[in-house]
C-alpha cells in the first residue's frame, strides 16, 4: 500500500530524513519509535505534505500514486489520514461543518454524491459514540478548549469519519491519561483494522502497543530506520532503551 | 457635519480616504436616526455595488434606547461608511461591521460614538479581509463626556490580509474626560494561520476551500447576535468568492 523509498527530507535547510525506507502492505500495522530529534514527525508531516518540509530525495508510492506529487488535499482523498501530535485549533469553525465539509471534498474526487446533513449527523454519531466522544463538542470550534485528551479523541473521531486507507498517528497516545489511551486504542483497531487498511503508529512508548499491537516495529534514529522487528521489539526498547537496542 | 468643501488629506477622518472617487458623491446627505428613549431599533445595510459608495449616518439613542447596526462594505469599488453615534444615558450601541476588499479599491469605515451621559454601552466589532492591493481602514473615535461616568466601550478590530500588498489600517482612539468608566480596544492585523489551513486541508479540503471556511468564520464575529445574521453572513460569503 505505502512504499517509502530511500525517502530524503529537509525542515528549514536541515536534512532530518536521510534515506529512509519502508514498506507497508494492506492489513498490517506498523510502529515507529525513536528517540527525541530521530524524525519521527518530519515523516509524518512529510508524507501528508505539510508546508516547510521538503523533499530532497527519494519516493513515496501510495497505491500505485507519487504521494509527493499530490497537494495535501489530495492525498487525503487518495485514503491518507494524518493524525497530529497537536491538534490545531481552529477558531469559529466548527467540526461538523468541518468535517462535512471535508468528507464532501473528498467523495467528489471519487465522484460520489455529497452525503445529505442528515446521512452525516448520523455517521457522526456513530464514530463519536465509539470514541466516547460527546456529540454536543463536535458541534464547538475545531479543538478549541479541548483538553489535550479531547483533543486526540477528536482526531479519532475525524478517522471515523473520513474513514481513510491509511492511517498515520503521530503520538496519538501523547496526552492521553489511561483510559482516554484504552478508547483511542480500542478506536483505532476498530476503525482501521481490516485487509484493505493499514496503520503506521509514531509513539515513544509502548503502552498505545498494548492495545494496538503492531504487526512490524521499527526504530527510526538518525534520519533512517536502524532496526526492524516484530511487536516483540517494542518491549525490548522499552526495557533496554534505544541505544542498546538499536546500536 | 457634512460641508460643501471636499475634505483633504489633512482632514484626519479622510486621511486614507480616495478622494477622487468621493468628489463626484460630494457633497454627502447625512442619514439620521433617532431612536426614541427605551426604544429598540435595528439596521443593516449592505454596500455590494459596483459603483462607489460613501454614506454618513448620525445615530442619536435618547436615554435607554438601543440600536443594533451592522455594516457589510464589500462593493467593488470605494466603499466609505461613517457614523456617528450619540448615546444617552443607559443607551445602547451595537455594531458590527465587516469588509471585503481586493483590486486596488479602498474600503473605510470611520466611527465616532459619543458617550455623553452615564451608563451607556457601545460595542463595535470590525473584521476586514483585504486581497490585491486593496486598503482597508478603520478610524474609530470613542468620546466619553465629563460626567459620563459608568460607560462601557469596546471595540474589537481586526483584519486580515491575503496578500502582502494589501493595506489594513486601525486606530481606535479613546478620548475620555470622565473617571469610572470601562473602555478596551483589541486590534490585531494578521493573516491566515498556515497551521489551521494544513490542518483543514489534511482532512481533504482543497485550498480555497479551507481558506474560505477560515474566512468565513473570521467575518461572522462581526454579525454575530444581528436580527439577520445569516443573511448578512451569506451576503459576506458571497463576496468572499469574488476575493478568492
Amino acid at each position: 500500500m505505502l512504499t517509502i523509498d530511500n525517502l530524503s527530507a529537509t525542515v528549514a535547510d536541515k536534512p532530518i530524513l536521510k534515506g529512509l525506507s519502508l514498506n507497508i502492505n494492506a492489513g498490517e500495522i506498523h510502529a515507529i519509535m525513536g528517540p527525541n530529534g530521530a524524525g519521527k514527525s518530519t515523516l509524518g508531516y512529510t508524507l501528508g505534505g505539510r508546508p516547510g518540509y521538503e523533499v530532497t530525495g527519494g519516493s513515496v508510492d501510495f497505491d500505485g500514486q507519487d504521494l509527493l506529487a499530490l497537494e495535501p488535499h489530495e492525498r487525503a482523498a487518495t485514503g491518507l489520514f494524518l493524525g497530529f501530535q497537536y491538534p490545531v485549533e481552529i477558531p469559529g469553525v466548527s467540526n461538523l461543518q468541518f468535517l462535512r465539509e471535508a468528507l464532501n471534498a473528498q467523495r467528489k474526487v471519487h465522484g460520489e454524491e455529497p452525503l445529505s446533513g442528515a446521512a452525516f449527523i448520523k455517521l457522526a454519531k456513530e464514530q463519536a459514540g465509539l470514541l466516547r466522544f460527546d456529540m454536543d463538542m463536535l458541534k464547538r470550534p475545531v479543538n478549541v478548549g479541548f483538553s489535550g485528551g479531547e483533543k486526540k479523541r477528536a482526531e479519532m473521531v475525524q478517522m471515523g469519519i473520513l474513514a481513510p486507507k491509511l492511517a498515520i498517528l503521530d503520538e496519538t497516545d501523547s496526552g492521553l491519561d489511561i483510559d482516554a489511551l484504552r478508547i483511542c486504542g480500542e478506536g483505532i483497531n476498530a476503525i482501521m483494522r481490516g485487509p484493505d487498511k493499514a496503520v503506521l503508529l509514531i509513539t515513544h512508548y509502548q503502552r498505545l502497543l498494548d492495545y494496538v499491537k503492531p504487526d512490524f516495529v521499527h526504530v527510526l534514529a538518525g534520519g533512517r530506520i536502524v532496526k526492524s522487528g516484530g511487536a516483540e521489539l517494542a518491549l525490548q526498547l522499552e526495557e533496554h532503551g534505544y541505544e542498546a537496542v538499536a546500536a | 457635519m457634512a460641508s460643501l468643501a471636499l475634505p483633504t488629506r489633512k482632514d484626519e477622518a479622510y486621511r486614507y480616504a480616495d478622494l477622487a472617487a468621493l468628489a463626484p458623491l460630494w457633497p454627502l446627505a447625512v442619514q439620521e436616526i433617532r431612536v426614541a428613549a427605551g426604544a429598540t431599533d435595528a439596521l443593516a445595510i449592505t454596500a455590494r455595488s459596483d459603483a462607489a459608495e460613501a454614506r454618513e449616518l448620525l445615530i442619536t439613542l435618547e436615554d435607554g434606547a438601543s440600536f443594533d447596526l451592522r455594516v457589510l462594505n464589500a462593493g467593488h469599488a470605494y466603499g466609505r461608511i461613517a457614523v456617528t453615534a450619540v448615546l444617552g444615558r443607559g443607551a445602547s450601541f451595537h455594531f458590527g461591521a465587516a469588509q471585503l476588499g481586493g483590486g486596488t479599491q479602498t474600503l473605510e469605515i470611520v466611527t465616532e460614538v459619543r458617550h455623553l451621559q452615564p451608563d451607556a454601552v457601545s460595542r463595535q466589532v470590525v473584521r476586514s479581509v483585504l486581497g490585491g492591493q486593496a486598503t482597508g481602514t478603520y478610524l474609530g473615535k470613542v468620546h466619553v463626556a465629563r460626567g459620563a461616568i459608568g460607560t462601557d466601550g469596546e471595540q474589537s478590530i481586526r483584519a486580515m490580509l491575503l496578500n502582502r500588498t494589501a493595506t489594513a489600517n486601525a486606530r481606535p482612539e479613546l478620548e475620555i474626560y470622565a473617571d469610572d468608566v470601562k473602555c478596551a480596544h483589541g486590534c490585531a492585523v494578521g493573516e491566515l494561520d498556515p497551521q489551521g489551513l494544513f490542518y483543514l486541508q489534511s482532512r481533504g479540503l482543497p485550498p480555497a476551500e479551507a481558506k474560505k471556511l477560515m474566512l468565513h468564520a473570521f467575518i461572522a464575529e462581526a454579525f454575530v447576535g444581528a436580527p439577520d445574521s445569516e443573511a448578512l453572513t451569506e451576503a459576506a460569503l458571497a463576496g468572499l468568492e469574488n476575493l478568492l
